[in-house]
């Protein structure tokens, strides 16, 4: 089965959870005055589930006939590409959304863009270093400064 | 309209909103040069910015510009490097990248701007003639109205996403809507499908959602395949001047190709791409037998006509955006979420309640387009430089921006979290061939297409409305064939197919 028959599939799971929702569960909690309205929370839901379904399944069961393009990325070949990089990259995002508030900005975004060039390939460390800080520095006081915008610039327990 | 007109000039040519037109006019050309990278994403990472500056009319003339600027530069690299920057301009590079390799590079690049000069042009005149005149029938639309056209403009996106794949767009578009339902809606004060997740209480992020769909799958499919540079010529750019006979054998094609590509544009669904394609098919049937000759090999014509179509067309999806409220594309949709964002809400009421706002909208586009010109041609040879950044600085910087873009908002890391999972998801969306637009626009939607429905339902008590109203109805059963029209369509194709082979 093809990726995008996959994808159609997960996709019809949580549609069909989404409308089991709506149809069956969600009505349970109306307040008696809604329920003489023509129009309760879960009607346009219910709508959404019914036609959501139905395009999964036309994907799912291949109605649509449609002819093989060429991809800009063959996913059967995924190992061919950078793959490594890109879960290495997507790892370190989410290293960074957690850090952002301990570690307090300044230090959180140095390391993020210097892990990251280097999780690229880059390995000219001085300059990597130089065009991290000074970024981080005027992003940081264009939020702080002009946009008004509090972040915590610095750990904790230095007092930021 | 000559008061609204004053009104927006005098706007538009406020100091504040000069430098919004020249800084988006030098952003979108440079991001737009970087093959990959469309205008989606360098809007949606430029909308905390133009959010935080809280005046709508500022920030629309912002990221209007850095739309245009990145068109504009997305031909630069068609055009010398052969990788278009944005799918607007692939078929700027059939000619433009062969007139490149003979040595003409400055011919075309001023080809190419000119084109766009003019196809911007005419497109806002055309905008200023044509977004009154529907913004007035528009006024006279009650909410089972508005539904009926939020239900066309949407089904009129998956009908126009291609052969075999009009289910797919239906369905994102209705994923786009079914998440548009979380969370609690103002007309209920209900939280709903929140699963009793706090965070979800107030719905998705639209930002958040903006840069998952679009910034972050492109940077990683850079990451995950480099793009090949062509190698281009020598880097030297001279020689800038057209000649008189070649400028007037591209002024009817500009003339046509803007008049065409606008109304490609005002189509919910068709965007700059259909509109530069289709100027290219046209203005190559309409050439004379020598000039089809030079199609492909480095015609001016074929450079000058997806390069004013696209810029018209860019300009025409503005007249759905300003005069409904409903975003026919992608790029129109984020403009959209941010006005939404600035407590403006597009649609009929705007020429009325905020003229300002809408005037300095078209009027700096005519400034805009002047400053890409003025500005840019000469500046070309030295932007082209930008395309040699390396990817190792430039890609962890696109992905800090989309990080920040989506904290700014929020200022909340789960909000983070949430844009990797939703970056992947729509990764994956993106290997397996859906389209990703559809699902913001539906997003967006989502909520003024329940608020319309449900008000249409307390009006009627029910579902009354669709056969009462004959507006409405005509409406939804244009819907309903632009759905099926093109499978439809496909299964007369084959059953032709069957039998002998049609001509062209």
């Amino acid at each position: 089965m093809a990726l995008d028959r996959w994808i159609a599939l997960i996709l019809l799971g949580i549609c069909l959870a989404y409308g089991y929702t709506a149809w069956f569960t969600m009505d349970a909690g109306l307040a008696p005055f809604m329920r003489r309205a023509p129009i309760w929370p879960s009607t346009f839901p219910k709508v959404l589930s019914v036609l959501a379904i139905v395009a999964c399944l036309i994907i799912l069961l291949g109605l649509e006939k449609s002819e093989p393009k060429e991809a800009d990325i063959d996913y059967r070949r995924l190992g061919e590409y950078h793959l490594g990089q890109a879960v290495l990259l997507l790892v370190l995002m989410v290293v960074y959304a957690l850090c952002l508030r301990p570690l307090g900005f300044l230090f959180s975004t140095v390391g993020f863009l210097m892990i990251g060039s280097a999780i690229l390939g880059e390995r000219k460390w001085v300059i990597m270093a130089l065009v991290s800080i000074i970024a981080t520095g005027v992003v940081w006081y264009l939020v702080q400064e002009v946009l008004g915008i509090y972040m915590r610039p610095l750990p904790g327990f230095i007092g930021g | 309209m000559l008061e609204g007109l004053l009104i927006g000039l005098q706007t538009a040519l406020s100091l504040q909103n000069l430098l919004m037109v020249i800084g988006g006019c030098l952003i979108g050309p440079l991001i737009g040069m970087l093959p990959g990278l469309g205008p989606m994403s360098i809007i949606a990472i430029m909308i905390p910015v133009a959010i935080s500056m809280g005046d709508p009319s500022a920030a629309l003339i912002l990221l209007a510009g850095v739309y245009y600027g990145a068109i504009f530069g997305g031909s630069t690299s068609s055009i010398l490097l052969n990788a278009p920057g944005v799918a607007g301009t692939v078929a700027s590079s059939f000619d433009g990248y062969p007139m490149a390799k003979q040595g003409k590079a400055g011919k075309a690049l001023t080809v190419a701007a000119i084109a766009s000069f003019a196809g911007g042009t005419i497109g806002a005149v055309l905008l200023m003639v044509f977004a009154p005149a529907l913004s007035s029938v528009a006024l006279l639309f009650h909410s089972a109205e508005y539904f009926a056209l939020m239900v066309v403009g949407l089904s009129a996106i998956a009908a126009f996403a291609g052969t075999g794949q009009v289910a797919k767009a239906m369905l994102m578009t209705l994923l786009g809507l079914i998440m548009a339902t979380v969370g609690e809606g103002a007309l209920f004060n209900l939280p709903r499908f929140t699963m009793g997740i706090m965070d979800l209480q107030s719905g998705f992020g639209f930002i958040t959602l903006a840069m998952a769909m679009f910034a972050l799958p492109e940077a990683l499919f850079l990451v995950l395949k480099p793009k090949v540079m062509a190698e281009g010529d020598d880097g030297e750019i001279k020689d800038l001047r057209i000649t008189r006979s070649e400028a007037k054998s591209i002024a009817p094609v500009v003339g046509r190709q803007s008049i065409q590509g606008f109304f490609i544009g005002v189509l919910p669904g068709a965007g700059a791409t259909i509109a530069s394609f289709l100027g290219y098919a046209v203005e190559r049937n309409i050439a004379t037998k020598e000039e089809q000759d030079e199609f492909g090999k480095g015609s001016i014509k074929g450079l000058a006509a997806p390069e004013t179509a696209n810029n018209a067309a860019c300009t025409g999806s503005f007249v759905p955006l300003l005069t409904l409220g409903i975003p026919g594309s992608g790029t129109t949709a984020i403009l959209l979420g941010a006005l939404i964002a600035l407590n403006v809400t597009p649609g009929p009421r705007l020429m009325v309640d905020e003229p300002q706002v809408f005037w300095a909208v078209i009027m700096s586009m005519f400034i805009g387009n002047l400053v890409l010109l003025v500005l840019n041609l000469p500046l070309i040879p030295y932007i082209a430089k930008v395309l040699m950044v390396p990817r190792n600085y430039l890609i962890p910087f696109i992905l800090f921006f989309t990080l920040m873009g989506a904290y700014i908002g929020q200022n909340n890391a789960t909000e983070l979290l949430m844009l990797v999972g939703f970056g992947v998801f729509a990764t994956a969306l993106k290997f397996a061939d859906y389209p990703l637009a559809p699902l913001l626009i539906g997003f967006i939607l989502g909520g003024m297409l329940e608020d319309n429905f449900s008000r249409s339902m307390q009006l009627y008590d029910g579902v009354a409305f669709i056969w009462e109203r004959p507006m409405t109805l005509a409406l939804l059963v244009v819907a309903v064939l632009l759905v099926l029209l093109p499978s439809f369509r496909a299964r007369r194709a084959k059953a032709r197919a069957q039998g002998v082979a049609e001509g062209d």
